[in-house]
């Protein structure tokens, strides 16, 4: 296992590192260590951000030093090593591929030498592993996508994504939940809503949920947009 | 009530953040100069995380439907109520039809407004604070428009006796400010071209050693393109001794990034929750006051702190905020006599 390091980010952050690359062993320390803190927090604790190979303390300065955080931490993290984070949930994103939704399905096939049907196949096969939410609220940064769909970004980002857009940069895939900016190449639309701030919590996936696509057609796309099929 | 009859250019509802949710990718928001948020409302009677109105270098004209204690802080925006000047960082009742507007000042890009009782809008994820991507929270997720009213709450115990203690002094003014005001010496060190202290980041060492030399001692002019998000910065190019294979992370208010092009980027209130690029420096958060003031144009400077000493900093400032709230206490017990 990795030595696990603390460092600041800046006066009001520690940050736990587990390791140094997107591996799911990882990411699992790094979960049972939020799940630790989250049920027990440490003295000063405000939240903490999970990510691929970290978890951000954010604390009060006020009550707590660095210091003091930092060997709550240390403690905190020979307690968990041998925890085991919660089983995965699976959820399943319909999303409607190619046509007005996907503008650049036909891109990405054409790139990599595939039909758009294969490039489909290839987008809903894995369990994609969802290892942070930030970006935009809601929005998962999805490990697992193969690389035979893998396409470089735009070279200039679109003004607005609209929300629900599926996309693929580079050799990652992810869903806009909100309209924003973005320069990701767009294969389809979920009319599934990532982003819902009445609910608790505001965001259909968590960090260490499964993800698995389904392709639907128009008329699934809308039935479910209209809520008269539960998702 | 208060109406809008100008929205000004970027007034928007907000309080010390919404905490607890940006592992849901939900940003933080919240003023952008807490300090001055926190002492308008402290001036007023409210809880210091109160929702007020963060208005941003062109105010806007609002007119008040009924009585209100009232007090504006922050920077580059000087109060008017009815033409007449109105002083700032202090408490001020304003009476029933006087519209309040804004006269631009050379310096400083931010202004609070704090209303005895806070503007009154619904919680969103714990928070008051307007985040406008999203459309949450603030005044119907977005900042004011005219005709938009604003709903004001109930006053303080504490914010009643200050409003018994004007009331008496009024007369038939439109408007009544207290005698005393917050104790300029208590104020940050607010300039237009600011040096604000930092530490070193996780990525500094990955500077090129001119490029850690250059990031402490040039100033660094800020770009047209910055907002409530961020602020770029142009000036000198800072460069990596090598490429390096960022993970994303958690970034915090303050960060200084530095993207591919060499030019950093201090990341502010509307930040995103997780970046990755490098992460070269952190403003200590006792100075971010001092870059909610700086207008694009204006210069940063960066001067090294050490993470104990920036924490001390802050443990500083809130003894001085603790005593100023003492001092507004002894003046109420000797005016309301």
């Amino acid at each position: 296992m990795n030595p696990v390091e603390i460092h600041p980010l800046g006066d009001s952050a520690a940050v736990v590192r587990f390791g140094s690359d997107v591996d799911p062993g990882i990411h699992a320390r790094v979960m049972a260590f939020v799940s630790h803190l989250e049920a027990d927090p440490i003295p000063g604790m405000v939240e903490c951000v999970p990510a691929f190979t970290t978890v951000a303390v954010f604390y009060d300065p006020i009550q707590m030093t660095y210091a003091e955080v930092e060997e709550c931490l240390r403690e905190r993290i020979s307690a968990v090593s041998v925890a085991v984070a919660r089983p995965a949930r699976v959820v399943e994103i319909p999303v409607c591929y190619g046509g007005e939704f996907g503008p650049d399905l036909e891109h990405v096939a054409a790139h990599n030498g595939l039909t758009a049907e294969e490039v489909i196949r290839i987008h809903t096969a894995p369990e994609y592993m969802v290892y942070a939410i930030g970006f935009s609220p809601g929005f998962p940064y999805l490990g697992g996508m193969s690389e035979k769909i893998a396409t470089p970004r735009l070279p200039s980002p679109r003004l607005a994504v609209p929300a629900g857009t599926v996309g693929i940069a580079g050799r990652q895939t992810g869903v806009y939940p909100i309209e924003t900016p973005g320069g990701w190449r767009l294969i389809g639309r979920t009319p599934v809503r990532l982003f819902r701030p009445e609910e608790y919590p505001p965001s259909l996936l968590v960090a260490g949920d499964k993800v698995r696509f389904r392709a639907i057609g128009l008329d699934e796309f809308k039935a479910i947009a209209e809520g008269s099929v539960t998702e | 009530m208060i109406t809008v009859v100008k929205p000004g250019l970027l007034t928007t509802v907000q309080d010390l953040g919404r905490y607890g949710y940006q592992k849901f990718g939900v940003v933080v928001c919240g003023a952008m100069d807490a300090f001055a948020l926190r002492i308008a409302n402290v001036l007023v009677g409210n809880a210091e995380g109160c929702p007020a109105l963060e208005i941003t270098l062109v105010g806007p004209r609002l007119e008040f439907e009924r009585d209100a204690l009232i007090a504006v802080t922050g920077r580059g925006l000087a109060p008017r109520i009815q033409g007449t000047p109105v002083p700032a960082w202090r408490p001020v009742l304003v009476r029933a039809g006087a519209v309040l507007d804004f006269v631009p000042e050379p310096a400083g890009c931010r202004a609070y407004l704090a209303v005895a009782g806070g503007i009154a809008v619904p919680e969103v994820m714990g928070s008051y604070s307007t985040y406008l991507r999203a459309g949450i929270g603030g005044l119907r997720g977005r900042a004011l428009q005219a005709g938009d009213v604003l709903p004001v709450g109930e006053p303080s115990e504490r914010g009643r006796t200050l409003i018994a203690i004007l009331a008496k002094r009024r007369g038939d003014g439109f408007f009544c400010a207290a005698a005393w005001s917050v104790d300029p010496t208590l104020l940050p060190a607010y300039r237009p071209h600011p040096t604000v202290r930092a530490m070193p980041g996780p990525q500094f060492h990955v500077l090129t050693a001119e490029a850690k030399r250059t990031f402490f001692h040039s100033p660094f002019p800020v770009m047209s393109q910055s907002d409530r998000m961020g602020y770029r910065l142009s000036g000198p190019v800072l460069a990596m001794s090598r490429s390096l294979e960022m993970i994303s992370e958690a970034v915090a208010a303050g960060t200084v990034q530095v993207p591919p092009d060499g030019h950093p980027v201090i990341l502010l209130a509307d930040r995103q929750t997780i970046g990755g690029y490098p992460k070269i420096a952190q403003v200590a958060t006792v100075d971010l006051p001092l870059l909610a003031q700086v207008r694009p144009g204006d210069r940063v400077q960066f001067a090294p702190v050490a993470l104990e000493e920036a924490q001390a900093l802050l443990r500083q400032r809130e003894r001085e905020i603790r005593r100023l709230l003492v001092a507004l206490k002894h003046v109420m017990t000797v005016e309301s006599r």
